[in-house]
C-alpha cells in the first residue's frame, strides 16, 4: 500500500450529554481504506461518538478533520457536504418507516443521481442481494425482523457508493452466518471501491477478521486507552481491561 | 406447610450475628424483611461479622437475593463483614455477578428538589428558548417555501397525495357533523331571542353570517388541530425516536421540505375547500332548525341566506381556514421535530401540538376580525 492518508482526524475531543462528561481527550486518526472499529464496553459512547462525527451533534470540546478541512468549524452547508460522501447504518435501523425497503433505498438515489426508475430499481435490487435480502423489495421495515431491518439499513447506507461507511453494531442480532457473509462484504467493498469503513462493534470474531485499526475507549478512565491493529493490540497490550475486552473476559 | 420463609438470629459469640433462614423464601409469599435484622445489629453495636446458617432453607428466589442485596448495603455502609459462605451456592454466585460492575454513581445529575426561584428562573429561559425555536422554526419553513416556488424542494409526490387524502376526504365526516350541530346550535339560540321580537326571519342571516364567515373556519380548525395535528406530531415524533430524521439529515435531505413542507401543503390546499363544505353543513343545519321549528319557508331561508351573505363574508372565512390549517400544520409538525426520544415524549407532542394550534387558532382569529374592523370589511 502506499503512503497512509489521513481520512478523519480527531482531536482532544471531549463528548457530553449537558454536565455529564462521556469521554475526553479523544485524538486518533482514521486513515483512507482503513476498517476502523470503534470498541468499548456497552454505554461507553461508541453512539455518541458516531453522532459527533457524521455531524448530528456538537462535541463540548475538540475538533474533527474530515481531510484538511476542521468539520465542526465549518459552517452547516460545507458539513452538509462533507457528510453526503458519507453513509450511515444506526443501531436501530432508522429504515424510514412508511417506505417500503425498496423506496427506502431508492430516495439517496433519486436525490443525489439522475438515474432512471428503472436503472434504480436495479441498484436497489443489487444492494438488497449483496446484505442477503434479495426479493424483499416490496416490504415495510415492520414486516420484516429487526436483524433484516439492520441488515436493510445497510444496504441504504450502501445506496450512494459513500466514501465512508459508518456502520453502529452492523453484527448484533444477526446469526453467525450472516454476521461472517457481512465480514466479507465489508472486507470486499473496501477491497473493490476503497471505501473507509467506521465499524462500531462488539463481535470479537469480526474484530480480529476485518479491523485494520481501531480504538478502545475505557468507561473506568474515561478516556481512550489505545489505538492501533487489534490484532496487535491483543499481543502488545498491557492494559488489563483492554485484555479483559478482546479475550471476552476470559482468564488466560 | 405454608410458603412462608422464617428466620431466627443468634449470637454465638460477641462479635458474630448468625441469621438462620428456613422455609420458602419465595418473591410474593411472606418474607421477613432486612430491617429486622438491621435493627439487631444497631442494637448490638459490638457484632463485626454476619454469617447465615441456610440449612433449613427450602426453596429460594429472588425474595432471598433482595433480603441479602439490602443486607449488604447495610453492612458495607456499617462496616460489617458479611459471610456469604452459609448461603446457597447458587445465590453467592449471582449476588457475585450482581456486584461485579460497581454502581454507576456519576453517570447522571439526580434530579435534586430544586428552589422555587431556580424553578421559576429555568421556566422563563425554557420559555424565551422555546420562543425562539419556535422562529426558527418558522425562518427554515419560509425558506422551505421559497425552494418550493423555485421548483428545488425534494419531497415525495405520492407523500404529499397520502396526506392530502388523510385529511381531506377521510375528514369529511366529522367535519359535517361538527359544523351541521353548530349550525344548529346557533339558529336555536337565535330563534329564542328573535322570536321575542317576532323577527325569526333574522335567524337566517345570523347562522349564514357567522357560519360562512367565522365559525366555519374555527370547527373546521379546531377539529383538523385535534384530528390532523396530533397526527403529525405524533408521526414526526415516531420518527425521531426510531433516528428516521437523523438518516434524513445525514442523507442531506432536509426535513423541513421532506416531512413538514407536503403537510403545510396539504392542510394550507385543503383547509379553504373543507371550510367551503362547513359553511354548507352549518347553513343546512340552521336550515333544519328554521324550516321545521320556525315555519319560515324552504326558499324563503335560502333567499335571507344569499342575500346576507357577502362575497367578503366567504373570502374573510376561506382566508381564516388557510391560515388555521398552516397554523395547525405547522405546530403539528414543530412538536413532533422538537420531540424527545421516548414514547412519553411522543405522547407529550401530540398534546402540545394540539395545545399550540388551537392556541394559534384562537389569537390568529383575533387578530383577523380586529383587522377586519380596521379596514371596514
Ligand atoms: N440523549 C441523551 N441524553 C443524556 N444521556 C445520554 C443520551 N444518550 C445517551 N446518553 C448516555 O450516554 C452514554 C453513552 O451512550 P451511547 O449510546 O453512546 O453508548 P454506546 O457506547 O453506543 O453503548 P451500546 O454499545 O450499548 O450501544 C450512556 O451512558 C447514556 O446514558
Ligand atoms: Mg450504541
Amino acid at each position: 500500500m502506499t503512503e497512509k492518508e489521513a481520512h478523519i482526524t480527531v482531536r482532544d475531543l471531549t463528548m457530553a450529554y449537558g454536565d455529564f462528561v462521556l469521554m475526553r481527550d479523544l485524538t486518533f486518526t482514521i486513515n483512507r481504506g482503513d476498517i476502523f472499529i470503534v470498541m468499548g464496553g456497552s454505554g461507553c459512547g461508541k453512539s455518541t461518538m458516531m453522532t459527533i462525527l457524521i455531524g448530528l451533534k456538537a462535541p463540548a470540546k475538540g475538533k474533527v478533520f474530515y481531510g484538511e478541512v476542521d468539520f465542526w468549524g465549518a459552517d452547516p452547508p460545507t458539513r452538509a457536504q462533507i457528510i453526503r460522501r458519507a453513509g450511515v447504518m444506526y443501531q436501530s435501523g432508522a429504515l424510514w418507516s412508511s417506505m417500503t425497503l425498496a423506496e427506502n433505498i431508492a430516495l439517496p438515489l433519486e436525490t443525489y443521481t439522475d438515474l432512471s426508475p428503472a436503472r434504480i430499481r436495479e441498484v436497489v435490487k443489487l444492494k438488497l442481494a449483496l446484505v442477503g435480502m434479495a426479493g424483499f423489495e416490496e416490504f415495510y421495515p415492520s414486516e420484516i425482523s429487526g436483524g433484516m431491518q439492520k441488515r436493510a439499513g445497510i444496504a441504504r447506507a450502501m445506496a450512494l457508493d459513500p466514501e465512508i461507511l459508518f456502520f453502529d453494531e452492523p453484527s448484533a442480532g444477526l446469526d453467525p452466518v450472516s454476521a461472517r457473509r457481512l465480514d466479507d462484504l465489508i472486507l470486499e467493498l473496501r477491497e473493490s471501491l476503497g471505501t473507509t469503513m467506521v465499524v462500531v462493534t462488539h463481535e470479537l470474531a469480526s474484530i480480529f477478521a476485518i479491523g485494520s485499526n481501531s480504538v478502545f475507549l475505557d468507561v473506568s478512565q474515561r478516556t481512550m486507552t489505545a489505538t492501533g491493529n487489534p490484532n496487535q493490540l491483543l499481543a502488545e497490550t498491557r492494559d488489563p481491561n483492554l485484555r479483559l475486552f478482546l479475550t471476552r473476559g476470559e482468564k488466560s | 406447610m405454608t410458603a412462608r420463609g422464617e428466620m431466627v438470629m443468634e449470637q454465638p459469640s460477641e462479635d458474630t450475628l448468625k441469621v438462620i433462614l428456613s422455609g420458602h423464601w419465595k418473591l410474593g409469599g411472606e418474607l421477613p424483611g432486612a430491617d429486622k435484622v438491621q435493627q439487631t445489629l444497631e442494637a448490638r453495636p459490638g457484632v463485626r461479622n454476619l454469617v447465615f446458617d441456610t440449612r433449613e432453607l427450602v426453596h429460594w428466589d429472588t425474595g432471598l437475593l433482595t433480603f441479602l442485596v439490602n443486607l449488604g448495603t447495610f453492612c458495607s455502609r456499617q462496616k460489617i463483614r458479611l459471610n456469604r459462605d452459609g448461603l446457597p451456592p447458587g445465590a453467592q454466585r449471582l449476588l457475585e455477578l450482581a456486584s461485579a460492575v460497581p454502581e454507576k454513581t456519576d453517570a447522571r445529575q439526580a434530579a435534586e428538589g430544586v428552589s422555587f426561584l431556580t424553578h421559576l428562573g429555568n421556566q422563563t429561559v425554557d420559555f424565551f428558548r422555546s420562543a425562539g425555536e419556535m422562529l426558527e422554526f418558522l425562518g427554515d419553513t419560509v425558506i422551505a417555501v421559497q425552494r418550493l416556488l423555485r421548483g428545488k424542494a425534494q419531497y415525495r409526490r405520492s407523500d404529499l397525495g397520502l396526506i392530502i387524502q388523510a385529511c381531506s376526504a377521510q375528514a369529511l365526516p366529522i367535519v359535517s357533523l361538527i359544523c351541521f350541530l353548530v349550525g344548529l346550535i346557533l339558529a336555536f339560540i337565535g330563534a329564542i331571542q328573535l322570536k321575542l321580537f317576532g323577527a325569526q326571519i333574522y335567524v337566517a342571516d345570523l347562522v349564514g353570517i357567522a357560519m360562512v364567515r367565522l365559525m366555519a373556519a374555527i370547527m373546521t380548525g379546531i377539529v383538523m388541530a385535534g384530528r390532523t395535528g396530533g397526527a403529525f406530531a405524533a408521526q414526526l415524533g415516531t420518527m425521531q425516536v426510531n433516528q428516521e430524521i437523523d438518516a434524513l439529515k445525514t442523507l442531506g435531505i432536509s426535513p423541513m421540505e421532506f416531512l413538514v413542507l407536503p403537510r403545510m401543503l396539504a392542510l394550507g390546499l385543503m383547509m379553504p375547500l373543507l371550510c367551503l363544505y362547513a359553511n354548507f353543513m352549518g347553513i343546512l343545519g340552521g336550515m333544519v332548525v328554521g324550516v321545521w321549528m320556525l315555519d319560515i319557508g324552504f326558499i324563503q331561508y335560502y333567499n335571507q341566506t344569499a342575500a346576507a351573505v357577502n362575497l367578503w363574508n366567504l373570502g374573510i372565512g376561506l382566508f381564516s381556514g388557510t391560515v388555521f390549517g398552516v397554523i395547525v400544520a405547522l405546530a403539528g409538525c414543530l412538536r413532533g421535530m422538537q420531540c424527545g426520544r421516548s414514547a412519553s415524549a411522543v405522547g407529550d407532542a401530540a398534546t402540545s401540538a394540539v395545545v399550540t394550534a388551537i392556541v394559534g387558532i384562537i389569537v390568529s382569529t383575533a387578530v383577523i376580525t380586529v383587522l377586519c374592523n380596521f379596514l371596514g370589511i
